[in-house]
């Protein structure tokens, strides 16, 4: 039961950081740490203890396997935060080169 | 970008061999260990990339390079989608039907269309990664100009 | 079991804390691949090798991407007031975190302990799924002949986030 509740500790690190932060690299990080925060319940889930990895050996029969579903739909999670995140640094990117500054309210202030 | 000195660019060349094979390797034994598409077309990208921040990018042509791995993203989901189709006509009509036959189980030749599906996608998330890196990487070019 | 990785999710915690109060943004991106890293290690230890291959990767080259972003704009982290309205977000963001702690520890009363998970949709993944699709990796067959409508799902995503960047990075900008 700790484990669950730190897990849910780390997300709150993180969604305080997307509330409080002004810097966008900080937010991109922030929702970094809510991502990995959200994997690794996922799969503490389906962790069985004396389990084996979900690689079948096909000789024998019979033995316990964790849960191999919560691994899967981590698996593709993970590849869509990359791609989120790397989408993220473009804007990112492309707004400092327009305002020269990360600030979301100066941004948000200068528009136009 | 700049290249970096010439110890690194030794190492790299030596290096870059052996990642590559390696995700080749985890894609194709994707259905007997660890790994997969996701996990080859990764590797695949980090070697690309380590390769252009060793030797920079005065060496290659980088419109060139960025138009060829949108293309190869391109062809490689449709392809995904084209063999997710195909099972409509062969077998059971039903999306993602896995109609080849499906082996011995633990040999490299079995489990029917996954090897196939595995490989396709490596090749779509290994041309995604490089795509976003690669606009980066011309964006910067352009802007410091 | 649980104590390792108790501890390692209290070292993940201190990471994330710093990598949001460092005043230096090279500094929060190094940080942030203290918990990407320890993520790996706490998948080793829960039986789930494919994820941590996957997770390494991720991990690294997110981390080329944001120190390449850092490095080609600015390191300085902003100076920031405290002032009437970050006070006012802080006090609304605690509420807002009670009140979402009180439901997840309303939500996990009904999970099962760590390690004594019964599988009960995931039973047909298992057991006999080397019949029905003929891999020996079960993450693998459930990726592509189960649950394949959530992989073309996710690749598609990718392939939109590339166009995306692409597109976002190529256009030209109003003078």
């Amino acid at each position: 039961m700790t484990v669950y509740i730190l897990c849910f500790v780390l997300f709150l690190v993180g969604l305080y950081g997307v509330i409080t932060r002004r810097n966008l690299i900080k937010i991109a990080i922030s929702l970094s740490i809510m991502e990995f925060s959200i994997f690794l319940i996922l799969v503490l889930i389906g962790y069985i203890d004396n389990g084996l990895a979900p690689i079948v050996d096909p000789g024998s029969s019979a033995q316990i396997y964790v849960d191999p579903l919560p691994q899967a739909m981590a698996l593709t999670a993970i590849v869509i935060g990359l791609a989120t995140t790397a989408m993220l640094m473009a804007i990112a990117i492309r707004l400092y080169r327009k305002y020269k500054t990360f600030d979301i309210r100066e941004i948000r202030n200068l528009r136009g | 970008m700049e290249g970096m000195s010439t110890i690194v660019k030794k190492v790299t060349q030596l290096m870059v061999g052996p990642v590559f094979l390696y995700g080749i390797y985890i894609i194709l034994h994707g259905h007997l260990t660890p790994g997969g598409g996701f996990a080859g077309g990764a590797i695949i990208a980090g070697a690309f990339i380590l390769l252009l921040l060793a030797f920079g990018n005065n060496v290659i042509n980088l419109k060139k390079e960025v138009a060829g791995s949108s293309n190869t993203e391109s062809i490689a989901i449709l392809i995904v989608v084209v063999m997710a189709l195909m099972s409509l006509l062969f077998g059971a009509k039903v999306f993602f039907f896995n109609f080849l036959p499906k082996g011995e189980p633990g040999e490299l030749l079995s489990a029917g269309m996954i090897p196939l599906y595995n490989i396709f996608i490596g090749i779509e998330v290994a041309g995604a990664i490089l795509t976003i890196f690669l606009s980066l990487v011309i964006f910067k070019e352009e802007s410091s100009k | 079991m649980e104590l390792t990785i108790s501890i390692i999710l209290g070292f993940m915690i201190i990471g994330a804390i710093y990598a949001l109060h460092a005043k230096d943004l090279l500094s929060a991106v190094i940080a942030m691949g203290f918990v990407g890293y320890g993520l790996v290690i706490c998948f080793l230890l829960l039986k789930a090798p494919d994820l941590a291959i996957v997770q390494i990767v991720v991990e690294t080259i997110t981390l080329v991407i944001m120190v390449a972003v850092v490095l080609d704009s600015t390191r300085k982290e902003l100076e920031v007031s405290f002032d009437r309205r970050s006070l006012l977000t802080t006090i609304a963001g605690f509420i807002i975190f009670a009140g979402l702690f009180y439901f997840f520890y309303g939500a996990i009363q009904n999970l099962d302990p760590l390690g004594m998970h019964s599988l009960r949709m995931a039973e047909t993944y298992v057991y006999g799924a080397v019949e029905k699709t003929g891999s020996i990796n079960l993450v693998t067959g459930v990726l592509f002949d189960f649950r394949a409508y959530d992989t073309l799902g996710e690749a598609v995503i990718l392939y939109t986030a590339a166009l995306g960047a692409l597109t976002l990075l190529r256009m030209k900008g109003k003078k």
